[in-house]
């Protein structure tokens, strides 16, 4: 991201250029990944024309094209959602973060493929197919942002937005090789993004390193009087202070997160990690978050009565999808959404009314807002001893694609890792940390306290620049071969 | 408290309240896959939870006021476009009052 920005700086690369180099990409190698639902490529090259023929900006992402998950709205371009109840839905306006990147002078691009409604850990509930892991096509790109995961690791986009409420930015950076930051809940505008579980949603970006991670996030982050769950206070810029390393920087090891059912490659590589960190003169320590057990219970309870709440508004009256010759109202809402939902977002709607439904309120719902307050009080207690956690981020490598699609339970436990600290609202990072021998990439988890981006990204930089795994990228050309024998 | 046995969810009341239509086929499946769902979220019944507050938000934020200004916000156009029906500035729906007496 930064060296085609420094490119078209330097005036050696046009905007167009820096477009069509993608899209040639997209084109060589999107087939078989399917990374990008529409590329939006008129709007692009138009916008990149357009800059090419005025003054050079001085924005910092001046002429970057930088590609938008599915689920934040750009003015004019579909936004679907995954799902083919938006099938033809186009954006009235852009998200905050859409103007900011466009302030900044970028060229939001294209639109990456998702987990319908962001409702998955695989990908594989897009309404339009799941996206392919670039490392190996064979297996899951992770979700719910799978396509601005794989299309960033593939080399077919310099950066991307994604969105997180349990894990959904940093599991496919894990899966994919790159970097995700999920920032504090409350730093990024949510204006624009099209609500899953409100009360965790949070955008922020993924990228090939860290440094271009602290560049998109600070693009993006602040107060914004039009999303009413902004948080006023403002830190410095996190890009200032990125290369400051860890010494002295306390980091703790969740004993929860290194339990039974954490697959032996990725706890090995994680430890090496976290070895890595102490030997730049971090101090680690064991610190425990008693109730981590009940954090996929507690979040898929939650998640899924906002859900409920929120996806109430996909009733075929005012956009989206409606059902054809309807008898009246009633059946108008029943078969458009019949219609229109694909399995996993109706089995979270019908979990979700469930716990929220007379009677059970109690029992679920408010037992789990309950839970929630232990799971952030766990976190409180482990920030009064460290500055930072580390852990995996999935505790398995990629699942082969179809492993887990009639096991919705088996998808949600795989979560273990990422859900509490969007319940504690808390930021986190996934950094590449090793690959496995059969070649599947493996990502190191930094957690902080709210509001200690800059120092998760400080110690996330730290790790890159001593670590070769951010260099590493998918062989393209397998990948393309295979592609032409449509394997 | 109400009787909630795992597979006591009666899943064409709640999918009526989710006004959400199943096939015979998404109705047999779901009901395993919710009552092993249900029975993994009754892991919550193990704490002592008497006393403690619940947390809505992780972050919590009150009186969030905006001035009470008129802004320019003219999306109307593109917002009708996306409407399944429309005649002129306004979205076509069926019938809703039943006049048939």
């Amino acid at each position: 991201m930064r060296d085609v920005s420094t490119a078209i700086r330097g005036g050696e690369l046009s905007c167009r250029e820096a477009v069509e180099a993608l899209l040639e990409r997209i084109e060589r190698f999107d087939g078989r990944i399917n990374a990008y639902l529409d590329t939006t490529a008129e709007a692009a090259l138009a916008r990149a024309d357009a800059m090419d023929r005025g003054a050079r900006g001085e924005g910092r992402l001046w002429g970057v094209p930088i590609g938008i998950k599915d689920v934040i709205a750009v003015e004019g371009a579909p936004c679907r959602c995954g799902s083919r109840m938006l099938d033809r839905f186009l954006s009235p306006y852009d998200g905050t973060v859409v103007r900011k990147l466009k302030d900044a002078g970028s060229i939001p691009m294209g639109r990456l493929n998702m987990d319908e409604f962001a409702m998955g850990s695989t990908n594989e509930n897009s309404g339009f197919g799941p996206v392919c892991n670039p490392w190996d096509p064979a297996y899951v790109s992770g979700g719910s942002s799978g396509g601005s995961a794989a299309a960033v690791a593939s080399g077919m986009a310099y950066g991307a937005l994604g969105s997180d409420t349990g894990g959904s930015i940093r599991q496919p950076a894990s899966l994919c090789g790159v970097v995700g930051l999920k920032p504090t809940y409350g730093r990024v505008s949510r204006f624009g993004l099209v609500a899953y579980a409100s009360s965790l949603d949070q955008i922020g970006p993924i990228t090939r390193d860290v440094t271009d991670a602290a560049l998109l996030f600070d693009v993006i982050c602040g107060h914004d009087p039009q999303d009413a769950t902004s948080l006023q206070r403002q830190t410095p810029a996190t890009s200032a202070g990125l290369e400051g390393g860890v010494k002295g920087m306390r980091i703790g090891l969740p004993r929860e997160y290194f339990a039974a059912g954490l697959d032996p490659e990725v706890e090995a590589a994680v430890r090496r990690g976290v070895e890595t960190l102490q030997g730049l003169g971090a101090e680690v320590e064991e610190v425990s978050l008693p109730h981590t057990e009940y954090a996929v219970a507690t979040y898929y309870i939650l998640a899924t009565a906002e859900a409920s709440a929120n996806l109430a508004r996909f009733d075929g009256v005012r956009y989206g999808h409606r059902c054809s010759e309807p008898e009246d109202v009633t059946d108008l809402y029943f078969r458009s959404r019949a219609e229109g939902f694909g399995s996993e977002v109706k089995r979270r709607i019908i979990l979700g009314t469930y716990v929220l439904s007379s009677g059970y309120y109690d029992a679920y719902y408010l037992r789990a807002q309950k839970a929630r307050t232990l799971i952030r009080r766990d976190f409180e207690k482990a920030f009064e001893r460290v500055d930072l956690l580390a852990a995996a981020v999935s505790p398995t490598p990629a699942y082969a694609l179809g492993a887990c699609v009639d096991d919705p339970l088996q998808m949600y436990l795989g979560d273990i890792l990422t859900v509490p600290m969007n319940l504690a609202g808390n930021c986190g990072i996934s950094v590449p940390c090793g690959l496995t021998a059969g070649g599947l990439p493996i990502g190191l988890q930094l957690m902080g306290p709210p509001f200690a981006e800059a120092e998760l990204l400080r110690a996330a930089r730290a790790f890159e620049a001593e670590t070769p795994w951010h260099r590493k990228q998918p062989d393209m050309a397998v990948l393309e071969q295979r592609s032409a024998e449509g394997a | 408290m109400s009787e909630r046995t795992a597979n006591g969810m009666d899943i064409d009341y709640v999918a009526q309240l989710a006004r959400i239509g199943l096939t015979p086929a998404e109705r047999a499946k779901f009901q395993g896959q919710l009552e092993a769902i249900l029975g993994a979220m009754r892991k919550l019944d193990e704490l002592e939870l008497e006393g403690i507050e619940p947390t809505a938000h992780a972050m919590p934020v009150h009186n969030v006021w905006r001035e009470d200004r008129a802004r320019e916000w003219d999306v109307k156009d593109a917002a009708l476009r996306n409407a399944p029906a429309r005649m002129q500035d306004s979205i076509q729906v069926p019938k809703i009052v039943d006049t048939s007496g």
